[in-house]
């Protein structure tokens, strides 16, 4: 044991609150935590590698040729499906992992720390754009070995995959504001996935909206999930920021708005 | 100089539904010392200890933690102490290492910093050997000590044990024990909660003795072993007609009331260790021959019987 003696409580200067500067460095080790788990199990990330990996191929070579006439045809239109719906699948993880960690014992450490109440959770969804920015890449990536060459080159690249990750993190909060209230972990899966299901699959990411029976364009139409992979599409395809791009944007905003403010207060009362 | 007090507790109360898990604790411990919460399961330590820890929000009275409020100062009393909970509160998921950089970096040290503080811990608790490997491939005891090492990362002035040897062997145990008295040794103040009057005896400057969330007694080993009667002297005798012979010699050396509870078989309340050897030998002179001596100390389930009129909770839950 280092022989220093300990300074005694009462002569210690201390503040009671936490600076804005110590709250960014708390929520970034936090987020390191989070990626230095991830080494030890990797198969956390099974869903975002596999995913891409595997439904690419089989929804290009099932679908390219009587949706789109070829793969080549189907390519553009397939990529940002299976990009945004790999993606938004992975944004529940947030949710149950939250609620998984928070369980745990090491959380009471946490809590009996002098850091900032909101670390954890600001650390856990920093740490999830990591998963997105993965999926992204290796969804690209499968794509170009499929002979995807995007019209809008690596920028429109770039700029798909930035919103999409974006998108992402801000629908996050929905599943971390279901992590605070449900009563466990497995739970938040259920319903988070019981929610998604219908949405990217009832939208346009594999098929054409006209080939749709008449009552289901209507709900495909306004599904948000359909004007994020739109806005993809128009980027990767022609590099054009249109108005999908920013539907998409303020629907975003518009999730953060309602939910960062709940799930910020579900977790503080229990943190 | 009077030693402030590192904790102050008054009238504390924290509720569970209908449960008063604490029912009006008060508690004052002086800087520098162990003080030891003594009392069986469900007695409400770890409820106190998550109180003062700033885990948990009490119903009513109030708790400082070197003269700050833990409910309107909890930052400030975090950044004073250092909580070994009862059950584990490191990362299952990550090396000893790995947890105790993190905590370090979270507590403000570099990066350097916190890896230099996490080996010179490790070295501290015999766990370097064991630095990489996950969690989940420790011992009771191993984790048990990594907990107490991730307590220590900022040095606080105030240590919560909450039933730091509960599940650790007897060798394990003593050097739990070591490391304590090193803490102190240093400057720290300790408050840990046992199930064992033995721990909170060898370890423990001042004990409270709590039942049903309420201190029931207080003070120095010896003060509450006087109030508790003392160990008893247990004899038995090879042949049982020298009883009569032997309880006479077991009176006039011990000079208190010898009684006999079975065939051959004397007890005795042991006031002093010394008259021990005074009665063995006069025994030997007798010619009386032993198959047996032992020496009883006073149980946890004596000392609540003796203050509180009625077996202990844990008894009580275990013959309903
Ligand atoms: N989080 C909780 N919710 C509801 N009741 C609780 C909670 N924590 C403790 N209790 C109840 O409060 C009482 C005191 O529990 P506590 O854990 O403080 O006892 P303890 O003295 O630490 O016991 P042990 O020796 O078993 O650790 C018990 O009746 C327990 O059931
Ligand atoms: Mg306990």
């Amino acid at each position: 044991m280092t022989d220093t003696q300990i300074i005694p409580g009462v002569e210690r200067r201390l503040k009671n609150h936490t600076s804005f500067r110590q709250t960014l460095s708390h929520s970034l080790t936090m987020a390191y935590r989070g990626l230095v788990k991830v080494r030890r199990t990797p198969e956390q990330f099974f869903d975002v590698v596999l995913q891409p990996i595997l439904f690419t191929p089989m929804f290009t070579y099932i679908f390219g040729g009587a949706i789109a006439g070829g793969v080549k045809a189907y390519l553009p239109i397939i990529i940002p499906g299976i990009l945004v719906q790999t993606i938004i699948t992975a944004t529940v993880v947030t949710g149950v992992q939250l609620r998984e960690d928070m369980e745990k014992g090491v959380f009471n450490r946490f809590r009996s720390l002098p850091i900032a109440r909101i670390a954890p959770l600001a650390g856990a969804l920093l740490a999830d754009t990591v998963r997105y920015v993965i999926a992204a890449t290796i969804t690209f990536g499968m794509g170009y070995l499929l002979g995807y060459r995007p019209g809008a080159g690596i920028e429109g690249v770039l700029m798909g995959g930035l919103l999409v990750i974006i998108f992402a993190w801000c629908l996050s909060w929905i599943f971390a504001f279901f992590g605070m209230i449900v009563r466990t972990a497995s739970s938040v899966q259920g319903i988070s996935l019981l929610i998604l299901f219908p949405l990217t699959f009832l939208s346009n990411a594999f098929v054409p909206v006209k080939t749709l029976p008449h009552w289901l364009q209507g709900f495909v139409n306004g599904n948000p999930i359909s004007h994020l992979i739109s806005a993809i599409r128009q980027l990767t395809s022609n590099g054009v920021i249109g108005h999908d791009f920013w539907l998409s944007l303020i629907g975003a905003a518009v999730i953060v708005a309602i939910f960062a403010p709940l799930t910020v207060r579900a977790y503080m009362r229990k943190a | 100089m009077i030693s402030p007090l590192a904790i102050e507790v008054q009238g504390l109360v924290k509720t569970f539904g209908d449960n008063r898990a604490v029912d009006g604790v008060d508690l004052r411990v002086p800087t520098g010392s162990i003080y030891g919460v003594l009392g069986p399961n469900g007695a409400g330590k770890s409820t106190v200890i998550n109180v003062l820890a700033t885990l948990m929000k009490p119903d009513g009275g109030s708790a400082k933690v070197f003269g700050h409020d833990v409910v309107e100062e909890s930052q400030i009393v975090r950044q004073l102490i250092g909580v070994t909970g009862q059950a584990a509160t490191v990362d299952e998921g990550l090396s000893a290492t790995e947890n105790l950089v993190i905590f370090g970096r979270l507590l403000g040290l570099s990066m350097s910093g916190a890896k230099k503080k996490a080996a010179e811990l490790l070295e501290e608790f015999g766990l370097t050997e064991a630095a990489k490997r996950p969690l989940s491939k420790f011992s009771g005891g191993m984790r048990r000590r990594l907990d107490l090492a991730a307590s220590l990362i900022a040095q606080p002035p105030l240590i919560f044990l909450d039933e730091p040897t509960t599940g650790l062997d007897p060798r394990t145990r003593i050097q739990m024990w070591e490391t304590i008295r090193r803490l102190v040794a240093k400057g720290s103040t300790i408050l840990l909660t046992t199930q064992y009057l033995d721990e909170a005896d060898q370890l423990a400057d001042r004990i409270a003795v709590i039942d049903h969330g309420k201190v029931i007694a207080e003070g120095t080993g010896a003060e509450l072993k006087a109030s508790i009667g003392t160990a008893t002297l247990q004899l038995q005798l090879t042949k049982a007609q020298d009883t009569d012979t032997a309880m006479q010699v077991a009176h006039t050396v011990l000079g208190v009331k010898v009684n006999n509870p079975s065939e051959g078989h004397i007890t005795a309340p042991m006031t002093d260790p010394d008259f021990v050897t005074d009665l063995l030998v006069a025994l030997r002179a007798e010619k009386i021959h032993l198959s047996q001596v032992s020496v009883q100390e006073p149980t946890l389930d004596e000392v609540f019987l003796t203050l509180t009129g009625k077996p202990s909770l844990a008894e009580k839950g275990a013959t309903e």
